[in-house]
């Protein structure tokens, strides 16, 4: 028995997508009213749920405080039934510090946060549904929460993964691409002036193949960043309605 | 880009020992095209030119106007040789059957594959299951099975329907292809044509010989009802695994005997290399096995355990079709007494975990009864049983060579039932015959494909100047080559660089300029690994033009080349080494025997000559080093044929001999092989190519040493080294050949040289070079592991890039599997050719008397070689008809006693040599003993008149 054909020869993904084209994205800011600012996304089957707080001030250990600018505190976490098997989930276990740490590098390199010197800006993310780009659901998740609670940001955080089968890059991978391709690369990219905020691979590419990979991510996350323009685009409509403005 | 899908989230797969919940999702397109020249409706961005034609024309009986089919998964799995035939087009392959295709089998998956890619066979792919309208859900209490059938034909009412509103579609029908019969009628009941896959191949006007590819179908309505099973069922697969992991049943690949049909050996792997046999004997318990397929054994109680019979048994079977009865005479004849000692492990066949058919390669022999349409089939390898197919044209593929395919082996028929693949020609025709050793020795001979040909750089072809900084026009470059090569892949050069050193250049074609990694160009060269040489015949391993002409370097024209250059003095020490790629313009074409004359001819003092002669000097001395280093020298006979200009017939047949300057461009070519290795390997530890010979096992030796015994000598085998000197002491006063037959038969005493990735061995040295590593480098028109350290070395310095394949080891490590099989098989196949020549030319010669020498001796026959023609032959004292002569074998000295005459390895003996043609299938060489005389066994040698030429031997 042969493994999952990943890529068909009419070009094909296991899902019916072409290799450039992303899930189906939906998304909604606020969600909650006690939290500064909120958002809820789906990509496809993955979901994932943000919430930020702060600024505020500095909580726990003075020590962390920083005298020019905001610290950036990330929590990672997955829900116990996100997975296929329904697993407890520790907090605090390797993987999700990792992550919370990616998702900090990812959000310092983004919010302005010399604007607030001596405070904090917290960012709890979770994933409620787990099929793959975990890490990207995350970021665009978190980006719109931060905009949601009103932070400035330099740009949108756009990010998207990217693997390579059969010579072909794919983007946006799915769960059994994301296990079965081998390599997979994750991008966050501020899409306006094409500055990536974090990139991220695991598993070995070869050089050559590395250009063509970075450039199918970068398309997908500026096509990301025009999705998630339009969801804070729909939702301030929304929201200047129901202010009468 | 995430607009225009349409999301459907569905349940798909539970599975593994914990039942999970696999979601996927699947998204549904509207952009999915029908692939039809006649479609105006399908919108495509960048349309892809179509694929299935306008006028789909096949003449039927069934169907008068234009059509497209559909088949279904069936017919795909079982009716592949018909799908293959070119008079087949125009087929719409739905995603749903290349889908089940794949899980349930890999190789048809593949030719199918193969097909689709093939362009003039206009096959379409049609991704039904993400189409919108195609799309449907598996109801509740469907079977996978039902649903898949529902999936097709949804998607072949979807193409009729949708076709009828193109602008002059209405006579353009589909056809859905299955041998299921309730697909059929519920195919009707929904409109869509439906045919039974027999029905419509016959129903094909002008193509009757394609009736006879149809694979022999149980259908349910159809199958033949014997009273009589003659073979236990097979069990099926979950027992076997469950069987294999409690110990009862074992598992192996099944060895058909070649003497004998009754008989076989599974071998079973055990832990690490060593492995056991066990024994197989008779029909039931052979139960259908077919050579090389993976069977499930059980050990019969010990005491039913048996020896291996020493009986000759050809399956000559009932005659025609009956599956009869005269087996049971013969299963008699295998029971023999022998000593407890000699019983082996003998079992029976259970079931089978695969079958391993490939078609198979033989001739037809003919029903007796004159109207009959099932013939059996008799295979050249004498190990696969003779299989009946059903064909219309007996008579006319009657003394022909046919393929056949196995489709089946029902438990209620003597022999498996198989169908017509293809004629390959008249038996003994040489093009046939050559054909037929191709494919029996799984040689890639196929016409290079157009998708290959396409990475053929454009003639006219000139070297990009500006891209080649290194030059070696000016230097004097001669190739020295055997005479009548058309692919010359090597130059070498010398000349004084004035501070008491030479420079010396080896300069092999760069074809890794012409390759590039990974196309289809690349991919075919990779699988066929080697050029064949046969005797009149040569398949190319890279398409002509490379082969003969842009890789060829030929004198007075620029070629790119490799280059290999070393400074050395004129002890010939290197001094400096240094690897290029250049463009190189050789001055002259020497054959071997013109170089020699220049070299020995005191006259000339050209540039070429005295370059030639500072070669000479220095091979000599490299010679000299390397086999004072232990090299071995050893020796096989090799024949050549003088073959007819006009008819490729041979008209002689002579050993090969060699010359000094064969060995002085072997020389640097050793040289330059070691250099490279050693390069590639600093470079790469972990995934150089190398090439290694091990060590034999001391045993191996002993029939060597055994032979010198008999002579007063002593051969020393402890290593390399000792076993050259002694080789080259060993001389007796008066036989001057006596060394050459030692050399001889040194040659079958070593293991076979192969090919491995540094990253996976640690063993890396070459016992009959005598050097601690060494790759091939020289000859990359005719070998793909040489293309690979071409890349390698082109790494190295610099003047290439690298590809991940190149620098993953186990990657590699598979290819280099490949190239060793492919190397023997050529030689296997090479020797085939040789063995088919010599045929011919005794059967054109009449009977010859030569002098020849005993090689081995055997219980029952000495095998004798004759060094004029360098063939080797049997010669039996035993016959199957009477009594033989009294025989006694002494297996120490070896020396076999025939009536009170003495046979000793290497006497000397008079043979008639004979051709033997009365089975066509199987022509073979036969020998006669003619002196010395013993009464009753050797012949009074024929009179050699020029008619008496098919003297007919007793």
């Amino acid at each position: 028995m042969a493994g999952l054909e990943l890529l068909s020869d009419q070009g094909y993904r296991l899902d019916g997508r072409k290799p450039s084209e992303l899930r189906k994205v939906q998304a909604r800011m606020g969600i909650f009213t006690r939290a500064d600012g909120s958002a809820y996304i789906e990509q496809g089957n993955t979901k994932a749920l943000a919430v930020v707080y702060g600024p505020h001030e500095v909580r726990g250990s003075r020590s962390k405080t920083l005298h020019d600018r905001a610290v950036i505190n990330c929590q990672y976490s997955m829900a116990t039934f996100s997975t296929a098997e329904r697993k407890r989930r520790p907090h605090g276990d390797r993987k999700s510090s990792e992550m919370s740490l990616h998702l900090k590098q990812t959000f310092e390199a983004a919010i302005l946060t010399q604007l607030y010197p001596r405070s904090q800006i917290d960012i709890y993310v979770k994933i409620l549904q787990s099929d793959g780009g975990n890490y990207s659901a995350c970021v665009n998740a978190a980006t719109l929460a931060v905009i949601d609670a009103g932070i400035p940001i330099r740009d949108y955080v756009c990010a998207c993964s990217a693997g390579f089968v059969e010579d072909t890059p794919l983007v946006d991978l799915c769960h059994a691409e994301e296990t079965g391709s081998g390599t997979a690369v994750a991008l966050a990219l501020l899409p306006r002036g094409g500055q990536i905020a974090l990139l991220q691979m695991d598993a070995r590419l070869h050089q050559d193949h590395l250009d063509p990979v970075m450039e199918a991510a970068m398309t997908a996350c500026r096509s990301l960043g025009q999705v998630l323009d339009g969801v804070v685009r729909q939702h301030l409509q929304e929201v200047s309605i129901l202010t009468g403005e | 880009t995430g607009s225009m899908l349409k999301s459907k989230t569905f349940l798909k797969k539970t599975r593994s020992g914990r039942v999970l919940k696999v979601v996927r999702e699947h998204y549904l397109r509207d952009d999915i095209w029908c692939g039809s020249e006649l479609c105006v409706e399908c919108r495509q961005e960048s349309p892809p030119p179509p694929v299935l034609q306008r006028d789909a024309c096949r003449e039927s009986s069934l169907c008068a106007s234009r059509h497209y089919i559909i088949p279904d998964t069936n017919v795909v799995l079982h009716q592949i040789d018909i799908l293959e035939d070119p008079l087949i087009n125009n087929v719409i392959i739905l995603q749903t059957v290349l889908q089940e295709v794949r899980h349930r089998s890999a190789p048809i998956y593949k030719r199918i594959k193969d097909v689709i890619h093939n362009a003039s066979k206009h096959f379409y792919t049609f991704t039904n299951e993400h189409h919108r309208e195609t799309f449907i859900e598996r109801e509740q209490g469907e079977s996978a099975n039902d649903r898949n059938d529902r999936a097709i034909r949804t998607a072949a009412r979807w193409y009729s329907e949708h076709l009828k509103k193109a602008p002059d579609g209405e006579e353009l029908q589909v056809i859905l292809l299955t041998d299921d019969k309730g697909n059929r009628e519920k195919a009707e009941g929904c409109g869509v044509i439906a045919y039974k896959c027999e029905e419509y191949i016959k129903s094909l006007i002008g193509s009757p010989e394609l009736m006879d590819r149809l694979a022999l179908c149980t259908d349910d309505a159809n199958e033949i009802t014997s009273s009589k099973i003659l073979f236990p069922e097979h069990l099926p697969l979950s027992r076997i695994q469950a069987g294999i992991k409690s110990g009862t049943f074992l598992q192996g690949v099944f060895r058909a005997s070649r003497d004998n049909y009754l008989e076989a050996t599974v071998f079973v792997q055990g832990d690490g290399d060593d492995g056991t046999e066990i024994l197989i004997q008779g029909l039931q318990n052979l139960n259908r096995a077919v050579h090389q397929d993976l069977v499930a054994v059980e050990l019969l109680p010990r005491n039913l355990w048996v020896t291996p019979s020493s009986v000759v048994l050809v399956d000559e079977g009932p005659k025609g079709d009956e599956d009869g009865d005269g087996d049971e005479e013969e299963q008699k004849m295998l029971k023999c007494d022998a000593s407890e000692s000699m019983l082996k492990p003998t079992g029976k066949i259970v079931g089978i975990i695969k079958r391993n058919w490939r078609p198979f390669c033989g001739m037809l022999s003919r029903s007796e009864i004159k109207e009959a349409t099932r013939h059996l089939f008799t295979p050249a390898d004498r190990r696969i049983p003779r299989i009946r197919i059903e064909t219309r044209q007996a008579s006319a593929l009657m003394g022909q060579r046919i393929m056949v395919a196995i489709d089946g082996w029902p438990k209620s028929s003597r022999y498996p039932n198989g169908h017509f693949v293809r004629s390959l020609g008249s038996a003994g025709d040489k093009e046939t015959e050559t054909e037929v050793l191709l494919l029996e020795h799984d040689v890639p001979h196929q016409p290079f494909s157009q998708a290959v040909l396409s990475f053929l750089p454009k003639m006219p072809w000139a070297i990009a100047e500006e891209k080649h900084d290194h030059f070696l026009r000016h230097i004097c470059i001669e190739l020295v080559d055997p005479p009548g090569c058309t692919d010359i892949d090597d130059a070498l050069h010398c000349r004084d660089l004035g501070n008491g050193n030479l420079e010396v250049g080896v300069h092999i074609a760069d074809v890794s300029h012409f390759i590039r990694p990974g196309n289809t160009l690349d991919q075919e060269a990779a699988s066929r690994g080697t050029t064949v040489y046969l005797c009149e015949k040569r398949i190319d391993m890279v398409p002509e033009l490379l082969s003969s002409n842009l890789c060829s370097l030929r004198c007075n024209v620029d070629r790119l080349a490799f280059s290999c250059i070393w400074e050395m003095n004129h002890n010939a020490e290197i001094i400096s080494t240094r690897f290029t790629k250049s463009v190189i313009n050789s001055k002259a074409s020497l054959t071997y025997a013109e170089a020699q004359l220049r070299i020995d001819d005191t006259n000339m003092n050209d540039d070429v000559t005295r370059s030639l002669r500072g070669l000479n000097a220095l091979a000599k001395i490299l010679k000299k080093r390397r086999i004072d280093k232990g090299a071995l020298t050893l020796s096989s006979p090799e024949v050549r044929f003088h073959m007819d200009s006009e008819t490729h017939d041979p008209i002689d047949l002579q050993a090969k001999e060699l010359k000094e300057t064969n060995s002085l461009v072997e020389e640097f070519m050793l040289l330059a092989n070691i250099s490279v290795a050693q390069k590639i390997y600093d470079e790469f530890s972990e995934c150089a190519l190398l090439r290694k010979h091990p060590a034999p096992p001391p045993s191996n030796y002993d029939i060597l040493s055994k032979a010198a015994k008999a002579k007063g000598l002593v051969i020393r085998t402890d290593s390399a080294k000792a076993l050259a000197d002694s080789l080259d002491m060993a001389q007796v006063e008066g036989f001057s050949y006596f060394n050459t037959l030692l050399r001889i038969l040194g040659t079958r005493c070593m293991m076979q040289a192969v090919y491995f990735c540094s990253g996976m061995d640690s063993d890396f040295h070459h016992y009959g070079l005598a050097s601690p590593i060494y790759t091939h480098f020289t000859s990359p028109i005719r070998r793909y592991a040489d293309i690979i350290v071409h890349r390698l070395l082109a790494v190295a310095i610099g003047a290439d890039c690298t590809y991940s394949d190149l620098m993953d080891k186990h990657k590699q490590a598979a290819l280099c599997n490949n190239l060793n099989y492919r190397h023997k098989m050529a030689q296997y196949a090479q020797r085939a050719s040789v063995a088919f020549h010599t045929q011919l030319f005794f059967k054109s010669r009449g009977i010859q008397n030569e002098d020849g020498y005993i090689l081995f001796v055997r219980k029952n026959a000495i095998i004798v070689l004759i060094p004029k023609f360098g063939l080797e032959g049997t010669v039996f004292f035993e016959n199957k008809e009477k009594r033989g002569p009294r025989l006694l074998f002494d297996e120490e000295v070896p020396s076999l006693t025939v009536e009170g005459h003495t046979f000793n390895m290497f006497d000397r003996v008079k043979v008639t040599i004979s051709l033997d043609a009365s089975n066509i299938q199987h022509q073979k060489i036969r020998m006669a003993l003619l002196e010395p005389v013993i009464p009753g066994v050797s012949m009074s040698p024929p009179e050699m008149e020029p008619e008496a030429k098919r003297v007919k031997l007793i």
